[in-house]
């Protein structure tokens, strides 16, 4: 990365860990946890928000020092609003199944709190190049954990990746399932997406002492 | 009958926390203490109720394919549904700005209490995930618009005074530091999910044939290709129907 200076980098490094958008800054869980079922739509997701951070948080700097700050939330939320729209339409374009089973959920890209949030705290007083790093560092925190769960869940809960069958035929009782392995059907309910969080956050907060809340 | 089943159905089996995680942000933020989620799941109550009718009407006579019509035939064709969105999050702000000039100005004390709530719920996602949920269920008639939009309100207010119920106690008990604050919440969210999945047999258990709208309906919302999930579920409806019968 020797295009980015070493502030720049912070920038895209913090999110993914210490400053993680959904496991710090509690953001943007609405939309994270029902796709999370299987690995494909996550990434789909974590893509498609990247894209509109990224995006959004450009277009909200250019537009910082015109923007009345009384109106600023119709603002941002008409911008978000194009980006999902343009997000949407290409979806049902050219993966028309996928964006019938995210179904709602990409419209709530919208209200995702992490795209009001970095607008707020960080687009609208930094210049563009540095917004866009910041945007796309904070979508990718939030993709990562994205992947994580979604990766758990499939693997546990259907015992597949990407629908490839890694551990095995469960009807056929191939692989490991040949010595009894059964798939956890749990998994791929919507509480354990919030539990699997949970435990993320427990790795997080007892590998890094300084993140530890006081009740 | 119609309307008690949405009722009831909105409230426990589509809870909008429980079922769909709509509306998280807050409902981890503000559920500290009773008072301010009772005040926050208030606002949300009222501001569903609406907005989900006023998006139907919008849906109806402007957004879906054909809608147009009553302009004159020549606009009968146009399909402006990729619009939705845009107008949906307008008429919400738009309507979340409103309510609260008129709350100021008539009740100045339930200004204070709901007040700082008001601006928070412009972008909260149950309440744009109650109108793209009318839309995408195809719920018909303005009054089951008006019933749905009330019912789900109820159902993440009562979900948000459980949980802040749950964190004012559980400030008492040992929980592991790194689990505190957040990752208990999280956790508990998650217990009290599965809970909830119980009241999935409250509507199919004991009645065995479902209205063929309600059928259409739950492959809708059931995000295709997770089989399993609905097998566990209707296992899990078969396990209350039992346990009602016993």
């Amino acid at each position: 990365m020797g295009l980015l200076s070493k502030k720049d980098r912070k920038l895209i490094l913090d999110p993914l860990a210490d400053d993680n958008p959904i496991t710090i800054q509690v953001l943007g869980i609405c939309s994270a946890l029902a796709i999370t079922a299987q690995l494909k739509p996550s990434i789909v997701m974590a893509v498609s928000v990247i894209f509109v951070l990224g995006v959004g948080n450009v277009v909200i700097s250019l537009m910082r020092n015109i923007i009345p700050s009384k109106i600023r939330i119709i603002v941002q939320l008409i911008v978000v609003a194009t980006l999902v729209i343009i997000v949407d339409q290409v979806l049902k374009a050219f993966a028309y199944s996928l964006s019938k089973e995210l179904s709602v959920f990409i419209g709530l890209i919208i209200t995702n709190c992490i795209i009001m949030g970095r607008f707020e705290a960080f687009a609208l007083g930094n210049g563009p190049w540095r917004s866009f790093l910041d945007g796309v560092g904070n979508a990718l925190g939030y993709g990562v954990i994205l992947i994580i769960v979604g990766f758990f869940r499939e693997l546990l809960g259907s015992g597949t990746l990407f629908g490839f069958k890694v551990l095995g035929d469960s009807v056929e009782k191939t692989g490991l399932y040949a010595i009894g392995y059964e798939n956890n059907g749990f998994m791929v309910l919507p509480p354990m997406a919030l539990i699997v969080v949970g435990i993320i956050i427990w790795v997080q907060r007892s590998r890094n002492k300084a993140l530890i809340e006081e009740h | 009958m119609e309307h008690l089943e949405l009722f009831f159905k909105s409230i426990f089996v589509d809870n909008m926390v429980f079922a769909y995680f709509l509306g998280m942000c807050s409902y981890l933020a503000v559920s500290k203490k009773v008072s301010t989620a009772v005040g926050l799941g208030a606002a949300v109550i009222f501001v569903l109720t609406v907005t989900v009718p006023l998006n139907w009407l919008l849906d109806q006579y402007i957004l879906q394919e054909g809608a147009l019509s009553w302009l004159g035939a020549e606009y009968a064709e146009y399909d402006l549904s990729f619009l939705s969105f845009i107008l949906f999050i307008a008429t919400i702000a738009t309507m979340v700005q409103l309510v609260e000039i008129i709350v100021e100005k008539f009740s100045p004390s339930l200004y204070n209490s709901l007040g700082i709530f008001l601006p928070l719920i412009a972008v909260n996602c149950a309440i744009l995930g109650g109108s793209l949920f009318m839309q995408s269920r195809e719920i018909e008639g303005f009054s089951l618009a008006l019933n749905y939009g009330f019912s789900s309100g109820i159902g993440w207010f009562l979900a948000i005074v459980a949980i802040a119920a749950i964190r004012e106690k559980i400030r008492y008990s040992n929980v592991p530091a790194p689990l505190r604050g957040l990752g208990i919440t999280f956790i508990i969210t998650g217990l009290m999910a599965i809970g909830f999945m119980s009241f999935g047999g409250m509507l199919t258990g004991g009645d065995e044939e479902a209205p063929a709208s309600e059928v259409r309906a739950a492959q809708i919302e059931l995000p295709s290709g997770e089989l399993e999930k609905e097998n566990t579920a209707s296992i899990e409806v078969v396990e209350v129907s039992e346990i009602t019968q016993e």
